[in-house]
């Protein structure tokens, strides 16, 4: 019992890890009063490109006779992924910020974006590499688990907390520097008052299109972190046509049950990545593995009505999000 | 001091909010946007060492270049154009529907119970009407779930209409590993619809299309001309206006969602008894998701979603045909919508407001 426990919290991490950093990124996007629905398009964005770059920086080494590095690869996976990311983000800045387009329809037209880009590259570059992409083994164990020394070993505690691969710790860690970032840091603040009412920000000299622009963009680079993480870590490497289906929608769920918090993030996406695995270690008798899979969702709208029934303004989205931003019209 | 800030530098472009502009004008600002669109889907082809003039041709011939591609591309016309005027409801009074996928899979599951199981004893026409009904009715409280906790609690309906989307989806492999399972069949799928159950095609294809002519012209009508037409818009205007204006807010918000997810239910009926003749994953297959940007291109007007269906339709179709001759993907459509609507939202700008560049200020007379 006690070890089916351990291998759920273990699954759980991993599969919560990449909701986790969609919905940091979508945090960091809500805070300046941007609602970004295009999460699952950056996601899959991030996971083709990163996906391609780590190909493609191996293809070129071992056509001229090198030998591809681990780590190396796994750091242009990051920066392509992140680049992607920004991207969509940046085309959504311009629409809503720059061209005032509505936020909600420009979101939701980056996700049919995202995920026809993810989709078409990732069957293109298949096409050409012949049949499907897949990274070598060198980068498949760059994104697997780590070996601490000593604190691996630890007897239970190593394995539930030290043998992860480098993109947990990567995102807790950004968790913790984000938390730090709203509550403590000059710029953060300014962020957060943006947020809540641009025009006072506004009044106090706070340059509102600089700070929409790079919060937004960051925001989608960090999504596209997580499309990375579905496909070098969740899918090792492989291409798998619609891969980030459905998790990019799940971590903007996320951003509400975690109240907007980077912290709390941490815990809801350990639940949520919980129950997206759930199936494959306790077995409920008598209850069909389809409708087992519905219990996310399900969990989903059932927190959703219970934090619209109990509103607390502390815990509260943004209140200029989903509004743009209009100097002359006060 | 002070003359450093008057020599502070005018910017190098401003806008300035256009007195209302002429209906030709703002037209030939769309087309040049949808013309922009449409050469940097053929930049992105170029790079991909195809040459874009063949490949848009080929998607055109791929669409309409016989009789056997044409009463395919309209069969794909059909339910989106049906889902966007469903969509279309919801969306104009800004409640965000994202649960058409859904809302059409429920249609399709309710439709096909009577389809595949009640289809020998009940007689063609009263079958047929009963499945409209059974669609309509399932998907019309799928998108009431939403509407009540949203006119209650304020709850976010983006989120839970597209779960809805999920759970929906997720009991269609249930239905379809379990209960439904076609009968002999190793591989989980639903059987087949008799010949009873399924529409009558009228000039190859399936009645579907009259209907969604119909529904064309009885939407425009209700939007424009009806007590509850204009309720719709104000509500979308301002949730205050109208509590202000004495219209039940939550009165509208409930009613309109059934309608929309009624319709949306409709085309799942229309997919299981008109296209499939059965119920698999891809019964909805995006025109959910779609059928939005159909909605939104078409600023809301049933007519001009009707000229809209039929091009995505024709992409999507044209897609398929690129695919085989090119070796293009057909997820290229997806990315080519997505490239046409980026432009179009952008354009909105530059219909409500003209740029002004450094030292070229008008003077007004």
């Amino acid at each position: 019992m006690l070890s089916t426990l351990n291998s759920l919290f273990i699954a759980a991490v991993l599969a919560g890890t990449p909701l986790l950093l969609g919905a940091l990124g979508e945090i960091l996007t809500e805070k300046s009063g941007n609602l970004n629905l295009g999460v699952e398009g950056m996601m899959f964005m991030g996971a083709i490109t990163g996906l391609a770059g780590s190909y493609y920086y191996e293809q070129a080494v071992i056509k001229s006779g090198g030998e591809p590095s681990g780590i190396l690869s796994a750091v242009i996976a990051l920066i392509t992924a992140f680049l992607a990311g920004s991207f969509g983000a940046l085309i959504y800045s311009f629409l809503t910020i720059t061209l005032r387009a509505n936020q909600n329809v420009t979101g939701l037209t980056l996700t049919i974006f995202g995920t026809g880009f993810g989709n078409f590259f990732g069957e293109f570059i298949g096409q050409k590499a012949g049949g499907y992409v897949a990274v070598s083994s060198t980068t498949k164990a760059a994104f697997s688990k780590l070996q601490i020394p000593v604190l691996s070993d630890i007897p239970v505690l190593g394995k539930l907390l030290f043998q992860y691969n480098w993109l947990v710790y990567f995102a807790i860690f950004l968790a913790i520097l984000m938390a730090w970032f709203f509550r403590k840091s000059r710029v953060g603040l300014n962020l957060r008052a943006i947020g809540e009412d641009p025009s006072t920000a506004d009044a106090a000299g706070i340059n509102i299109t600089k700070y929409k622009y790079i919060a937004t963009i960051v925001g989608g680079g960090i999504c596209g972190i997580g499309g990375m993480y579905m496909s070098m870590v969740t899918t090792s490497g492989v291409w798998v046509h619609g891969c980030v289906s459905g998790y990019g929608w799940l971590a903007v769920a996320l951003v509400i049950f975690a109240t907007w918090s980077p912290a709390r993030g941490m815990l809801v996406a350990l639940i949520f990545g919980g129950l997206t695995i759930m199936r494959m270690y306790i077995n409920i008798p008598g209850l069909p593995a389809q409708i087992y899979d519905m219990i996310p969702y399900v969990a989903t709208i059932i927190v959703l009505v219970v934090t619209s029934m109990r509103q607390s303004k502390e815990h509260a989205q943004p209140k200029s999000c989903g509004l743009n931003y209009f100097r002359e019209e006060r | 001091m002070s003359r450093n800030v008057t020599a502070a530098k005018e910017p190098l472009i401003r806008m300035a909010k256009r007195d209302t502009l002429t209906p030709q004008k703002a037209w030939g600002i769309r087309a040049i946007a949808f013309l922009l669109s449409l050469i940097t889907g053929g930049l992105l082809i170029l790079a991909l060492g195809h040459n874009p003039l063949s490949v848009y041709k080929s998607m055109v011939i791929g669409a309409w270049g016989s009789q056997t591609v044409i009463r395919e591309t309209i069969k794909l016309s059909v339910p989106l154009l049906i889902t966007a005027i469903g969509i279309s409801f919801a969306f104009k009074m800004k409640f965000w529907n994202i649960g058409g996928e859904g809302q059409i899979l429920v249609g399709a599951v309710a439709a096909g119970y009577f389809g595949l199981f009640t289809a020998d004893f009940i007689p063609k026409i009263p079958l047929v009407m009963l499945m409209i009904l059974a669609g309509m009715v399932a998907g019309g409280l799928y998108g009431l779930l939403p509407a009540v906790c949203k006119a209650k609690w304020g709850t976010n309906e983006t989120l839970f209409t597209l779960m809805l989307n999920y759970i929906a989806l997720a009991f269609i492999k249930y239905l379809m590993n379990g209960p439904w399972k076609a009968k002999g069949s190793s591989f989980p799928k639903i059987a087949m619809l008799t010949q009873e159950a399924r529409l009558t095609k009228i000039f190859g294809v399936h009645w579907g299309w009259i209907l969604a002519l119909v529904l064309v012209v009885v939407s425009s009508v209700y939007f424009t001309k009806t007590k509850q037409g204009y309720e719709i818009s104000v509500v979308g205007e301002s949730n205050n206006t109208a509590r202000y204006a004495g219209i039940n807010v939550s009165k509208v918000f409930i009613r309109t969602m059934f309608l929309s997810g009624a319709l949306c239910g409709l085309v799942g009926m229309l997919q299981v008894a008109g296209a499939d003749y059965t119920i698999t994953e891809g019964t909805a297959g995006g025109v959910g998701f779609t059928a939005i940007t159909v909605a939104w291109l078409a600023k809301m007007n049933p007519y001009g979603m009707l000229i809209v269906s039929v091009f995505i339709a024709m992409l999507e179709r044209g897609s398929n045909t690129i695919q085989t001759n090119f070796k293009i993907p057909a997820s290229a459509s997806d990315l080519l919508i997505g490239i046409i609507l980026f432009f179009m939202l952008g354009c909105e700008f530059f219909i409500t407001y003209r740029l002004i560049f450094r030292g070229k200020e008008e003077h007004h007379a």
